[in-house]
């Protein structure tokens, strides 16, 4: 392992002309790789705060070479505090934060961002700068007061070619999109050739496209380079896509650190948020999807659900985030209104799939039904569930849109003999028309005509 | 195309205007002398210094002489053309001592109002923003109002005048060792007022000497002498090849401070580093040529516009611009029927050419 040795101060530099350490770039420039565990991040019970509002409480993380690490939470939870340590831009109170092997709070600037090179939140440059001149300001940590820099055309060019930004080298970045800004500066990071990476919010300002390219750079160096990255990212989803681990910060405390299935729970998204969630796997790229629910409304009834499939979901999902106690059931285990349900908590009556219901749970499921203020069909429903809702006061229909004569007949036919709360096809399926007919349903409740 | 080129490249350029607009300044003036005879006078004057001994010189302090020893150096000169003697004191006595240190002066202010443009990321920055000017102000019309005398006194005291203020603005917004540029900003306004109050009240005192106060804080090149060039164009030329070496670093500072931070900057050790140096290589033009405003703010401006923002190339082409800039507004002040202190041209011209700037792109935000 290579000996790094100590920066020299500046005005010695002056004086000498060239620090000792930069006479030998190979050797000394390129900070030392980590000891045996592989973590190159090394975040040891770092306490730290602004006078006296405590940020950070003891926390530890680390993230090894060849790892993406999302750090995730809620607005001021300490997210960019912890970045900060960690590129050295704030010394920690107590703790110790190690970045290839050393003490971040020892090195000078110039040590330190040969080890951690930074994508900052804002990218806005407000001088005509073009592209190359701000990534060759990448090379800044390698460059001697009167010496130029040896390795900078080549580290230079490598950047701008494997973020894809050479195409526009020498526009301004005051002209490029916001997408193409954060590769610049993802570009200018990349040249810094740190073994770590740290990001701030990389894709808050760009449109789902960029937000997903640059997420998917950085996993490609994180995988062909072998750098440790960790990246604050406020899209839970995408943290959860891209990611190795993730970290959840709360009120400066770690919550979870784990692989997003494991720490991307409804309980943790929670706890951290402060807000209801449902976390589902995402059906096209199958990691976790959070879907934040609204506040809990002050719609006080216990409202039953019967049907399958996702606009069953969706409806549970809308009367919970409504403020209803749900009910479901009976749905088959494995539907994804089953899923829901269980993420917001709803007793569910679930059967096993493709039978036919059972006495006993058909039985569970009418107590649940009975026991409703009022219960909500999604057509279609199964012939086994048909039965349940047959006679019930308060019951509004949520016609099938695939159903499409029948669904104009209900919509002008205005089916007012099943409930009076009926909503028809065409506006189904938001939220705002399934609670309100459920509120129309209790009332004017309609009595059943069969 | 390499920075290297495009610095020299534009220097070297705009050293030739400099040296046209120096020759042509010298032939004009009551006498006119034609070119040539100004160039081969100019020729004859450039010397190299080839000895030095100390010689024992004076200055007076609170009323009091004191002998300090003063570096005399030896000169060789280069060339000996022969020059009509009338033309060749014109030109060499009168006329250069002026264009020279007019050169030096300008040079000064626009390297440090490069510097300090791009330090307070604020186009409206100057060298005077962090109360360099105010404090010479104080320190020279003190001397002019309360009678000091000695060969270099209004000098000596602006310059001490001015580093006292730009070391108490300093103080005053750093904290914990930390300098919060807008800190920075708002207590060298705040200085400058209360400066600005202390000049006001000793002009009050100056009586009979008003009149010479209030042509220093005009801004004045007239009486030029060798020994002003002597003392201001080495402090200039040490501190811009000072300042020359942090152009990289000014130019990562441009993406603030914590981005500087994590590019390897020492933020706080620059700032230090880059205000002491522009406050030095004011005072050292204020001190021999008063208060000429607008220099430092405009000359930065007009080469930004030219040559883009990179200080490589940005902080000698506005430098020798600045000279060449000085020299020009200076002979326009001299070769009127009446001459009139060179800080009203500079700010007759500088400030229409500013609002210019502000109608069009370059100081669209702050």
């Amino acid at each position: 392992m290579s000996l790094d040795l100590p920066d020299l101060p500046d005005p010695i530099d002056a004086l000498v002309g060239d620090g000792a350490d930069r006479d030998t770039p190979s050797s000394h420039d390129r900070p030392a790789m980590p000891a045996t565990d592989g973590s190159l991040i090394e975040v040891d019970d770092v306490s730290m705060g602004y006078d006296d509002v405590t940020v950070l409480d003891d926390v530890s993380l680390s993230v090894a070479a060849g790892e993406f690490v999302g750090l995730v939470g809620p607005n001021g939870a300490g997210k960019t505090t912890l970045l900060k340590a960690i590129n050295g831009v704030l010394a920690p109170a107590r703790g110790s934060v190690r970045v290839a092997d050393q003490r971040v709070a020892d090195l000078s600037s110039r040590a330190a961002s040969r080890r951690v090179a930074t994508v900052p939140q804002d990218t806005t440059v407000a001088f005509e700068f073009t592209v190359e001149d701000i990534v060759e300001m990448g090379r800044t940590p390698y460059h001697g007061r009167f010496s130029g820099d040896p390795d900078a055309g080549e580290a230079v060019e490598r950047a701008l070619e494997r973020t894809e930004t050479d195409q526009f080298r020498d526009r301004s970045v005051a002209s490029l999109s916001g997408g193409e800004r954060q590769r610049v500066v993802l570009a200018r990071a990349l040249a810094q050739e740190t073994p770590a990476l740290v990001l701030d919010e990389p894709t808050a300002s760009l449109d789902v496209n960029h937000q997903v390219r640059t997420l998917e750079l950085v996993r490609d160096l994180v995988d062909s380079e072998g750098k440790a990255a960790l990246a604050a990212i406020h899209d839970l989803d995408l943290a959860a896509r891209f990611c190795d681990r993730l970290a959840v910060l709360a009120d400066g405390d770690l919550l979870a650190v784990g692989p997003p299935e494991e720490v991307l729970t409804a309980e943790h998204v929670g706890t951290a948020f402060d807000t209801d969630a449902a976390v589902l796997p995402n059906p096209v790229t199958g990691t976790p999807a959070v879907t934040p629910l609204s506040e809990p409304g002050e719609f006080d009834a216990t409202v039953h659900v019967v049907g399958t499939g996702e606009r069953t979901a969706r409806t549970v999902a809308a009367l919970s985030s409504a403020g209803a106690r749900v009910t479901v059931g009976a749905v088959p285990a494995g539907d994804v209104a089953a899923a829901t349900a269980r993420e917001v908590a709803a007793e569910t009556v679930t059967a096993p799939a493709f039978t036919t219901l059972d006495a006993e749970r058909e039985a569970e499921a009418r107590d649940l039904l009975v026991a409703a203020d009022a219960a909500v069909v999604v057509e279609p429903v199964p012939a086994a569930l048909r039965a349940l809702v047959r006679d019930h006061d308060a019951l509004v229909r949520i016609e099938d849109p695939d159903d499409g004569p029948r669904g104009n007949e209900k919509r002008s036919g205005a089916d007012r003999s099943r409930g009076d709360g009926a909503v028809d096809a065409a506006e189904a399926a938001t939220p705002e028309t399934v609670v309100a007919g459920v509120r129309r349903a209790l009332d004017n409740p309609v009595a059943a005509d069969d | 195309m390499n920075v290297r080129t495009r610095a020299a490249g534009w220097s070297a350029g705009l050293t030739g205007v400099l040296v046209a607009v120096v020759l042509v300044s010298a032939t004009i003036g009551p006498v006119t002398v034609a070119l040539p005879v100004v160039a081969k006078a100019t020729l004859n004057a450039v010397g190299v210094p080839t000895g030095v001994r100390l010689a024992s010189g004076t200055v007076a302090l609170f009323g009091a002489t004191l002998s300090v020893p003063v570096p005399d150096l030896s000169y060789t000169y280069l060339f000996a053309f022969p020059v009509e003697s009338t033309d060749e004191t014109i030109v060499r006595r009168i006329r250069l001592p002026r264009i020279v240190l007019g050169a030096a002066v300008g040079f000064a202010l626009a390297a440090a109002g490069t510097v300090m443009q791009g330090f307070f990321r604020n186009p409206m920055a100057d060298p005077s923003i962090i109360g360099v000017s105010s404090g010479a102000a104080v320190g020279a019309v003190a001397t002019i109002a309360l009678s000091f005398s000695g060969p270099f006194s209004i000098q000596a005291a602006a310059f001490v005048g001015a580093i006292v203020a730009a070391f108490a603005v300093y103080v005053i917004a750093t904290e914990g060792g930390r300098t919060p540029v807008a800190t920075l900003l708002l207590s060298g306004v705040a200085i400058q007022t209360f400066l600005g109050a202390v000049v006001s009240y000793l002009l009050l005192q100056a009586g009979e000497s008003l009149e010479q106060a209030l042509y220093w804080l005009m801004g004045r090149l007239h009486n030029a002498a060798w020994s002003d060039v002597a003392v201001t164009a080495p402090v200039a030329l040490a501190c811009f090849a000072v300042l020359l070496s942090y152009t990289r670093d000014l130019n990562v500072l441009l993406l603030g401070e914590e981005d500087a931070h994590t590019l390897g900057i020492e933020v706080e050790r620059t700032k230090r580093i880059l205000l002491a140096v522009s406050s030095v290589v004011t005072a050292a033009a204020v001190a021999v040529a008063g208060a000429i405003g607008f220099v430092g703010l405009v000359v930065p401006h007009m080469m930004r516009l030219v040559v883009g923002p990179d200080h490589r190339i940005l902080l000698p082409s506005s430098a020798i611009a600045g000279a060449a800039f000085l020299v020009a507004t200076d002979t326009v002040a001299r070769a009127g029927p009446v001459e009139v202190p060179v800080g009203i041209v500079t700010a007759a011209l500088g400030a229409p050419f500013f609002l210019y700037l502000l109608r069009t792109r370059e100081v669209h935000s702050l």
